[in-house]
Parts: C-alpha cells; sequence; structure tokens
C-alpha cells in the first residue's frame, strides 16, 4: 500500500519538502550534540530533564488518545467512527516515533540504549516504559496495516486481528500509566509524588489526542477530500470536552492541596510556574506566561467547544481553532508546567531556571517535523485507500 | 535479457567497488604490526596468544569483579608476583606506552576501544 | 503457494519461536540474575535491626556473591567543622583530586561529588527559623548518602547505579546509558551529570593516575571511595580531615565499629529521614 504515499499533488511535495528541510537541520544538530555532549542543551545538573523529555511525556499522551476511537468503535460498535478509527491509530505510530526519538535525543549514551534490555531491570519504570511503548507501537502498525489492507481487499479483517484490537486498548491506557508512574514513585520531587499524576495525564492525553485529530480531520477535508462526517467529529469534540474539563479539574486539585495544605513541598513548584517563587530576594517566573497560556488557550478552547454557536455552526474553522487551543493549551500544562516544574525548588531548596538553547529546539522541531512526515505518508496511504474503496 | 549492456556493465562497476581494498593495496595487507614489549619482564597475565585473543573478555571479566562484585583482592599472579585487577594500575605499568603497544595492533585493525576515554594511559 | 505448505510453514514458524524464545526464558528462570540484579532487588529494609541481612543468593544464582554483610557509613562531626573553617574545602579539594573530578565554571556543567551547602539547604526537613550563629554562618557537607533503600537503584533501568555488597550505592560507568533517571530520583540532588567531556576541565598534568575519569554522557557522585575501602583504606575525604576526626568512616553493621561507638554517644541527625531512603551519613550537629 505504500505506493498510495508515493503520487501527491505539488502541496503534498511541498510540505514533505519543508518537512524534510527541518529534519535535516535537525539531525544536522544532533550530530553537533552527538560530539560535544549533551551540554550543547540547556539542561544542568539542577534541571536534569529538559525539552526532549517533556515532548516525549506529552506525545505518549498524544499516542494514547487514539484509543478514544477505538474503544467506541470496535468494543462498542459505535460504527460513525468507522472511517476514522485508522487517523487514530497512525496517529499513535507517529507519536510514538517521536517519542522513541527524543528519548534517543535525550540519552548521554545512546549507543548503549539496548543495556535496556540486556540488563532489564524489573524494579525500573524506564524498563516498562521501553516494554509497553514498543509494544503499543507494534500492535497499532499490525493492527492499522491489516485491517486497512483488509478493507482495501473487500473483505472482513481476519478474527485473530481483533485479539490485538482488544489488547492495544488496554496497553494504550498502560502506557500514559507507566509514563506518569515514572514521575509519581520519585520520593524527592514533591510535585510529582501524587497520586492524581497518572489519571491527569490520562485525562490530558484522551483530551489532546483526540484534539489533534479533530484539527487534522477538518485539514483533511480541505485538502484531501476526505470527509470524517459530521457526527463523527461532533462525538470526538463531546469526548475532547470532557476529558479537558476533567483534567483541568484535576490540576485545580492539586492546586487546592498545595496552597490549602500551605506545605511548602506541594505548594511552592506551583507558586513558581503559575506566579512566580520568591527566592533569596529574586523572583523566578520565567515559565509564569506559558502557565497562564495554558490557562487562557484552555478557556478559549472549550468555549468554542461548548457554546452552541460555534460548536452547531456549518463553518466548522470555530471548532478547528476550539481543538487547536485546547491541544496547544495541554502541551504547556504537560509539556511545558509538568516536567520542568518538578525540578524547582531543587531537593536543596534552590532555584535553577531552565532555558532551551537554540540547537536544542531545533532538534525538538526536527523530531515533531520527522512526526508530522510520518503522520502525512500514513494518512496519505490510508486516504488513498478509502478514496480507492469508494470508487 | 533486457538492457543487458547497463546491467553487466553496472555489475563490473560493483564487484570492483567491493573489492577496491584488495586490489588497490595490490594484495598487500601491510606490515605485521610490531609491538614493543616490556624489557623487564617475559611473562604476563596469560601466554601471548591467549591474550592476543582474549585480553577483552579478560578485561570485562575484571571490571565486573571489581565494580560489581566488589572484589579488588590481588588475585593476579604473574611470575610470581601477585597484583591487582586493573587495566591503568596493573596491565599498564608493564606496558608502559600505549602508542607502542596497545595502539600498534589496534590500529592496524582498525580498532578503536573506548576505554581510552576514561581509563588514564601513563603519559608519554 | 497451496494452503498445505502455508500451514507447514506456519507451524515451522511458530515452532521456532518457541524454541528459541522457550530456551532463553529457561535459561534466565534457571541461572537467575546478575549479582548486581540480586543485590538491587533485595529488600533493603534493614533499618530497624543493626545486623544486615545477608544477600539473598536467591533465584538460583549461579554467580557467588560473596557475602560479607558490610553496611558503610559515614558521621560527619558539623562541630569540627565549624571549629575549623577551613576543613571543608581541604575535603573536597582530596575527593576531587583523588577521583580527578573536572571543574567546568558555568554552572550548569558542574560536577561535584561532596560539597558545602547551607543547613537549610542539607537539613530541608528540619526547620530553619532563628538558628544559632554558628549554624548560621557555617556550611554543612554534603554527599551521597549512599542510603540502604536507595530510589536511584530502583530508577536505574540498566543497574548501572547499584547496591554492592559493601552496602556502597555504586556507579559502573561502562553501563549507563545517561538517561538520568537517578538523577531525578536522588530526593537529595547528590548526582551530577557529565553534560560534556570531562577532561575539558581537567588539568591533565594533575590527575590521580590510579583512578580513571569519566566519559561524557554518564552520571557520577561520591562512591565512599569504593576502591580505597575495598584495599582497606579510608576514603579520601577522611583521609584529608587527619586526626581531627570530623569525618568517621566505617561498618555500621559491625556493633564494636568507632562509628557505632560514636553513634551510640553522639545525638545524630540526617538528611530527609521521612522519605524511608534510610540514608548511612549521620550528622552530629
Amino acid at each position: 500500500m505504500f505506493e498510495k504515499a508515493l503520487k501527491g499533488n505539488n502541496y503534498y511535495w511541498v510540505w514533505l519538502a519543508f518537512l524534510g528541510a527541518l529534519m535535516s537541520i535537525a539531525a544536522f544538530c544532533y550530530i553537533r550534540q552527538f560530539n560535544y555532549g549533551l551540554g550543547l542543551t540547556g539542561m544542568s545538573r539542577d534541571v536534569s530533564w529538559g525539552l526532549y523529555i517533556s515532548q516525549f511525556t506529552f506525545l505518549v499522551g498524544v499516542a494514547a488518545g487514539g484509543v478514544m476511537l477505538v474503544l467506541p468503535y470496535y468494543v462498542h460498535n459505535y460504527k460513525v467512527f468507522g472511517r476514522i478509527t485508522i487517523l487514530g491509530e497512525f496517529l499513535a505510530i507517529s507519536a510514538l516515533l517521536m517519542c522513541l526519538t527524543f528519548i534517543v535525543a535525550d540519552l548521554g549514551q545512546p549507543l548503549r540504549m539496548l543495556n535496556v534490555i540486556f540488563y532489564a531491570q524489573p524494579k525500573s519504570m524506564l524498563f516498562y516504559d521501553m516494554i509497553v511503548l514498543n509494544g503499543y507501537l507494534f500492535l497499532n502498525i499490525l493492527c492499522g496495516w491489516v485491517i486497512l489492507t483488509a478493507e482495501r481487499n473487500g473483505e472482513h479483517p481476519p478474527k485473530w486481528i481483533y485479539f490485538f484490537v482488544y489488547l492495544s486498548i488496554p496497553f494504550a491506557v498502560s502506557i500514559h500509566t507507566v509514563t506518569a508512574m515514572l514521575y509519581c514513585g520519585l520520593p524527592g520531587r514533591h510535585f510529582w509524588l501524587s497520586a492524581i499524576v497518572a489519571p491527569r495525564f490520562l485525562a490530558s492525553a484522551f483530551a489532546a489526542g483526540p484534539a489533534l485529530i479533530v484539527v487534522i480531520a477538518l485539514i483533511l477535508r480541505r485538502v484531501a477530500n476526505y470527509d470524517a462526517g459530521k457526527e463523527a467529529i461532533n462525538k470526538m469534540v463531546t469526548i475532547i470536552i470532557y476529558a479537558a474539563l476533567i483534567n483541568v479539574f484535576f490540576v485545580g486539585l492539586e492546586f487546592f492541596v498545595g496552597f490549602y495544605s500551605d506545605i511548602p513541598g506541594h505548594k511552592h513548584t506551583l507558586q513558581y510556574l503559575f506566579f512566580g517563587l520568591e527566592h533569596h530576594g529574586h523572583v523566578y517566573n520565567n515559565l509564569v506566561p506559558y502557565m497562564w497560556g495554558f490557562v487562557v488557550l484552555f478557556i478559549i478552547g472549550i468555549t468554542l467547544l461548548c457554546v452552541p454557536y460555534t460548536r452547531n455552526n456549518t463553518n466548522d474553522i470555530w471548532i478547528g481553532i476550539g481543538c487547536a487551543s485546547i491541544f496547544i493549551s495541554f502541551w504547556l500544562d504537560k509539556g511545558v508546567g509538568f516536567v520542568l516544574g518538578g525540578f524547582v525548588p531543587t531537593p536543596l531548596e534552590e532555584v535553577v531556571e531552565y532555558y532551551p538553547n537554540v540547537n536544542e529546539i531545533f532538534i525538538t522541531i526536527g523530531v515533531w517535523a520527522m512526526g508530522a512526515f510520518i503522520l502525512t505518508v500514513l494518512y496519505k496511504i490510508a486516504i488513498g485507500v478509502e478514496h480507492e474503496i469508494e470508487a | 535479457m533486457y538492457d543487458s549492456g547497463k546491467i553487466i556493465a553496472g555489475l563490473i562497476i560493483f564487484v570492483l567497488f567491493v573489492t577496491f581494498p584488495i586490489w588497490y593495496n595490490h594484495g598487500d595487507a601491510g606490515a605485521v604490526p610490531k609491538v614493543e614489549l616490556p624489557k623487564d619482564t617475559k611473562e604476563c597475565v596469560l601466554p601471548a596468544d591467549e591474550m592476543r585473543a582474549e585480553h577483552m573478555q579478560l578485561l570485562n571479566e575484571w571490571r565486573d569483579k571489581v565494580l560489581r562484585t566488589a572484589d579488588r583482592s590481588f588475585d593476579v599472579k604473574i611470575a610470581g608476583k601477585e597484583y591487582q585487577k586493573s587495566l591503568s594500575n596493573t596491565c599498564m605499568q608493564c606496558h608502559t606506552s600505549k602508542k607502542k603497544f596497545c595502539d600498534q595492533c589496534h590500529d592496524y585493525t582498525s580498532v578503536s576501544p573506548y576505554c581510552w576515554d576514561c581509563h588514564l594511559a601513563p603519559v608519554e | 503457494m497451496d494452503k498445505k505448505r502455508r500451514d507447514f510453514l506456519k507451524i515451522a514458524g511458530v515452532s521456532t519461536l518457541a524454541g528459541l524464545g522457550g530456551t532463553t526464558v529457561v535459561d534466565r528462570l534457571v541461572s537467575g540474575t546478575s549479582p548486581g540484579q540480586a543485590r538491587a532487588s533485595k529488600k533493603a529494609d534493614s533499618g530497624h535491626d543493626g545486623e544486615h541481612e545477608t544477600v539473598a543468593k536467591g533465584h538460583g544464582t549461579v554467580e557467588e556473591v560473596a557475602k560479607s554483610g558490610n553496611r558503610f557509613g559515614m558521621i560527619v562531626d558539623l562541630r569540627k567543622f565549624k571549629e575549623n573553617p577551613a576543613l571543608g574545602d581541604k575535603v573536597v579539594e582530596a575527593c576531587h583530586s583523588t577521583h580527578n573530578v573536572p571543574d567546568f565554571p558555568e554552572k550548569k556543567d558542574v560536577i561535584k561529588w561532596t560539597w558545602l551547602t547551607g543547613y537549610g539547604n542539607a537539613f530541608t526537613e528540619h526547620s530553619n527559623l532563628y538558628k544559632d550563629q554558628l549554624t548560621l554562618d557555617n556550611d554543612v557537607l554534603v554527599m551521597c548518602n549512599h542510603c540502604d533503600n536507595p530510589p536511584c537503584v530502583r530508577a536505574c533501568p540498566t543497574s548501572a547505579t547499584f547496591k554492592n555488597k559493601d552496602g556502597i550505592v555504586a556507579m559502573d560507568y561502562h553501563r549507563c546509558i545517561g538517561c538520568r533517571f537517578c538523577m531525578a530520583a536522588c530526593p537529595y540532588g547528590m548526582r551530577s551529570f557529565n553534560w560534556r567531556d570531562p577532561r575539558a576541565g581537567l588539568d591533565m598534568n594533575k590527575l590521580n593516575n590510579e583512578f580513571p575519569t569519566r566519559m561524557r554522557g554518564v552520571v557520577e557522585k561520591c562512591n565512599f571511595c569504593a576502591e580505597r575501602v575495598g584495599l582497606g583504606k579510608q576514603p579520601a575525604c577522611v583521609e584529608a580531615c587527619g586526626n581531627s576526626k570530623a569525618l568517621i568512616f566505617g561498618n555500621l553493621n559491625d556493633p564494636d565499629s568507632e562509628i557505632r561507638k560514636v553513634l551510640k554517644a553522639n545525638y545524630t541527625i540526617q538528611r530527609k529521614p521521612s522519605l524511608g531512603t534510610h540514608p548511612s551519613v549521620f550528622y552530629i550537629v
């Protein structure tokens, strides 16, 4: 079916070329980083995880979001999602490949990455992360490919594939739970040491993933003559609304615990993120604009999605903006706020801020471009097959 | 076959390309590396041909014993004396020149072990 | 391809996988885990009794883990450091020069195994309100606590950091993949990462040739001078204190050791005890 990706109009090729250019810049930057060491990023002794791991954390959520399409369609027989389940599965593949690339880009000794398999440590959450991430990637490739091939041949998918489809549902939940467990089991980081981290991650994932799918579906309707259907989009928007509200509710609960208990361990990081933390006469607040960006974009997004005028408008640009707003908002919340916030204050009660540098930013952009590239190719194949079936 | 001219020409170029290392040096594999042996000792941890074949396995064994099992006993016997299991503190005390000993074979066989990124060789 | 051949190939493929996979699985089950894993996975809550549980030789491990039952610990007598303010820097210098720890001017690249920090920074669970002048004026020496229940060892996906048979939390730089999960896990902030080649921060003429440097891309920290302790010597920092007994190092599992006697005779505190890490470093304030 790959031949479907080899034929496209000019916009398609220009888009791929643009992404390819970003990927090349990132490759060059990565070579510089590989030669010098991770010192070529903005990470420091005290903020030892930065942009790469924060993108990985967010993208695992986006990958898990695909289950919000698989679950209704396969388990609850919600036929309306029939045309877009494949979008969710392929998005999961692309997002997972981005995740794995970000992890490799972040390793100090990437050539030794197989040590995680050779010297497997069942007590380490990274071990389980490796298993579930690769497992879910494999499941999505298998299910997506087999079912798409079956559809193309005009047949029912083989019975045995449904075992893997059903397996992918707990896997989707597990990938993000395990990623959350990386954080919520560390005794020294009070901001992360909370049971609500995993539910919060899942809620945010189930909003951000479908939100991205809606945006892409709306784009596909315009550029690829592929209509997901008004009812499907509507149902996804409903799912997004509920998931987004639950996520923000959970964040609100974190605020309550921190500020009502007034215990510094819970409070100081939230103060640093949202209001600025005063320490030894200096106010540290470099992430404050981003966190309020999260709040403002969420309000804009949820309003656009809930208010009937914009939600039911024949012009679906409002839904597109609303979903994009939610996506960026939760990227700020989870990617920027959650991961970077955990390092402030340091275990020695000092404050060190993190600023990514140019090399790091270009690598990050390049990996996102790689994800978009893979996604474009996969969607081209899926849409090509759909058009072929309809013809 | 179709396009037989292009295919045969391509195959010849390919074969020449792949066998380049052989015919470029006229079949000469280069001089066998000459390692400078230590002057004051004739014996090593193991006989020379065993060392040549297995020194990396031996070093890995030492590393695991010393680092992971915390066994730092002086149980390496060379010419009746006991030494610790250490690259820098045992091997390099006799083989004092990395350039004239280790690098001779490593450079010839194009092996670049990263041991030296951390482990210190004697100053030359 | 006709159906019978297809079925044959399917069965052949599955049996090959089962054969290869099955023998590997059985091998792993029978021969057990490596000593590092056996140590790291041993339940480390030996806090209440003084005696150290012998390392579980469990899972039928073939490699003999020598039972030594040591648990090395350190007492930092802050009174002596307050009496002699220059001692702290001397100790740090001794450690860093013995272990070829690089010195980088940029704060983000800093690597430090032991250093001096304020009382409020070291003891975050203790009150820092209206402290006495001596405490305010003097710094506390901090280093890896070599916890008996180390969160960093739990976190490491390759057991590149592990608790060895002497209770020292050691680093295997050969195995570390540089994921920095241990750095996130350490509740005391005692680990440093080689963001760049450490030799750029070292004077190559003033190295301790008996100890290697590290490479870029691995995590490092105080190792309780395992290389000296293994040969019966005292750690470099303890030696730098001379006869002042500002640092006392010994086997916590030996009830007759000097360190246990000093612990019995003096009131000591530890860093972040509520986290259950069971650190091995004690402070006499």
